[in-house]
């Protein structure tokens, strides 16, 4: 990483700490920013991997749903325990839909994907007795550390504990991206036969990356329902996979740092067309999509990237 | 038994009529273009809306309502014309050759488009229109009471099937699309038009998808949010026939259905799921669908 990205990267953390300050209301928003681009991440994992899902809402559910199921029965009702909690149960359920889906490819991956998280979100529409059915759950303010909390206070503490997680857990994902592991993960895109020639299997290489996207995922999920206090079928919905998916292309996929640049964006803009154009949003949102695969194929992470250093890195249109 | 079994039957075979519209033309535009379309669900909620809206209209007007079925064929004529050409020539031109995740994505910004295009035109209220079933009238066998508008849908998917059959396999323009289909270079050395192929094909993609949307208007009217259900509904058919397999996509609308009509009368909480469900099963064992057939990883 080049000293210029330091710098960019030690800008925005500091802007991202001074923020709520400075603007308090735009704290929310920037937690459920920072909540979708966990999510994202995931997304763009896969990605960087040839690999599009488009049913990664899921694990964002399955995340928000781990939270509100703890919150309701007062199991581990403490921030860190939910947040630690939501995420594990997101892995497993990604390990284990992950060691059949990992071995499909391009539109079958993506079909089944969809396949599996329209069997949620019906699921959860449906099974009113258990989930709420389309009412959604109520998420209840959890204590931290013990410390009984109003939703204000908690809010403010929710959102720094955010902030530290995308600096710990971005910096973990780049060190898994340079690792071996992570190298392995880009050649499934660009020759998957040769990697297994080299005696690696394409499959537990798929697989870990696929675990860790669902985490990813859950863990943004687990931040989501904390944050808005409710839980939705909606979350589920294959439109909001798609949501996703473009919002980690917007931001890049070649670096950590894209989906969370695409997510801030994304809902800075959201907020400022509310006013201007609220019947408008998902056609701007179509329009900037399309915008940035024809003319930013590395996304907006991509234009700092040439700035600081020109080499190539990864986009999605090859 | 039979007795209450028939109008489930009438139900199923209905609903199934209705999907396989939209998951043919899916499907249609998959096997020639190889690529997969999410707006595609967006042409069938137009069409749903060009049709209620035209319907509204003639019946305001005090037109003669039996005009009200030439509205259903010309509005699915209108939005073909108007978006077939236009999309494939300019946005999904473009994505031919690149990869997967770039032709998913601009469909998808596609999608997003026209969904708030709707929003605008034809505002957020839901229509209903169903002069055209109305008309019909019901016909009772015994105890069994059932619309003669469902026996009508069932009638025209035989027909688009046997239609769409016929054109590929009996018409010049059929043999040409299977040409490219096989391979496009070659049928372009051969001098045929592939570019004009291309549109032609999507352009009846859309033309059938908005058909389906005009044809259900008069059962279940049009609401916003009727795109994106039907287009994940016409995806889990399509996968589960095989992309790329007319017929295929005529059974599975046939087997989707009936799964559907045997969850809401038996496990009334499944019935959503129940798609979904029959098509994880079906691509676990075979990914390439019932009738698909299987692609050799390329190196």
């Amino acid at each position: 990483m080049s000293r210029l990205l330091v710098l960019f990267a030690a800008a925005a953390v500091l802007a991202l700490l001074i923020l709520p300050a400075a603007m308090p209301s735009s704290q929310f928003i920037m937690t459920i920013a920072i909540a979708k681009g966990f999510a994202a991440l995931g997304v763009a994992l896969l990605l960087r991997g040839g690999l599009i899902s488009i049913g990664h809402a899921m694990y964002f559910a399955i995340g928000a749903y781990a939270t509100a199921f703890m919150m309701k029965f007062g199991v581990l009702a403490d921030l860190a325990l939910l947040l630690i909690g939501s995420t594990l149960v997101t892995a497993v359920c990604g390990l284990v839909f992950g060691t059949f889906l990992v071995r499909f490819r391009a539109i079958f991956f993506a079909m089944l994907n969809l396949a599996v998280s329209m069997v949620l979100f019906a699921l959860l529409s449906k099974l009113y007795g258990l989930t709420g059915g389309t009412d959604g759950m109520r998420v209840a303010t959890p204590a931290v550390f013990g410390l009984e909390l109003d939703k204000a206070a908690f809010d403010d503490i929710l959102y720094y504990v955010c902030v530290g997680l995308l600096v710990a857990i971005g910096l973990l994902i780049r060190a898994y991206l340079k690792s071996p592991l992570g190298y392995a993960l880009m050649s499934i895109h660009t020759n998957e036969i040769r990697l297994e020639y080299l005696g690696v299997s394409a499959w537990s290489v798929t697989l870990i990356a696929y675990t860790i996207s669902a985490a990813l995922a859950g863990l943004g999920g687990a931040m989501a329902a904390l944050t808005i206090g409710h839980v939705l079928p909606e979350y589920a919905y294959w439109t909001e996979s798609g949501h996703l998916v473009l919002t980690a292309v917007l931001g890049g996929i070649g670096g950590v740092a894209g989906p969370f640049i695409g997510s801030v964006f994304l809902e800075a803009v959201h907020v400022l067309a509310v006013d201007v154009a609220a019947d408008a949003w998902n056609m701007i949102l179509g329009a900037a999509l399309l915008a940035v695969i024809f003319f930013l194929p590395h996304g907006l992470h991509g234009l700092l990237e040439k700035r600081a250093e020109p080499r190539k890195s990864q986009g999605v249109v090859e | 038994m039979l007795q209450s079994l028939l109008p489930l039957l009438i139900d199923g075979l209905a609903n199934a009529a209705l999907i396989f519209f939209v998951a043919v033309g899916l499907t249609l535009v998959f096997s020639v273009l190889r690529i997969l379309n999410v707006a595609h669900g967006s042409f069938y909620s137009i069409g749903a809306y060009g049709a209620a809206t035209l319907g509204l209209w003639l019946v305001s007007a005090g037109a003669n309502p039996w005009l009200s079925y030439p509205a259903l064929l010309l509005s699915a004529v209108f939005v073909a014309a108007l978006f077939g050409p236009a999309i494939e020539r300019t946005l999904i031109r473009w994505t031919y050759g690149k990869g997967e995740a770039v032709q998913i994505l601009v469909t998808f910004g596609l999608f997003l488009i026209l969904e708030d295009l709707q929003r605008m035109v034809f505002g957020v209220q839901s229509l209903y229109q169903d002069t055209p079933m109305t008309l019909l009238g019901i016909t009772q066998i015994g105890n069994v009471v059932y619309l003669n508008y469902q026996i009508l849908l069932i009638v025209l998917a035989v027909l688009v099937l046997v239609g769409l059959r016929l054109l590929i396999k009996h018409t010049r323009m059929g043999r040409l699309l299977a040409a490219v289909v096989a391979d496009r270079e070659v049928s372009e050395a051969m001098g045929i038009d592939t570019d004009r192929m291309y549109m032609i094909a999507f352009s009846i993609g859309v033309f059938l998808a908005a058909l389906g949307g005009a044809l259900a208007t008069p059962t279940t009217g049009v609401a916003p949010g009727l795109g994106a259900e039907t287009m994940v509904l016409a995806f889990a058919v399509a996968a589960i026939g095989g992309l790329g397999q007319i017929e295929g996509a005529a059974i599975a609308s046939v087997i989707v259905a009936t799964a559907k009509v045997l969850a809401v009368y038996f496990v009334p909480a499944l019935d959503s799921v129940a798609p979904y469900l029959v098509m994880l099963l079906v691509l676990m064992v075979r990914p390439q669908g019932l009738f698909g057939v299987a692609e050799t990883r390329r190196v």
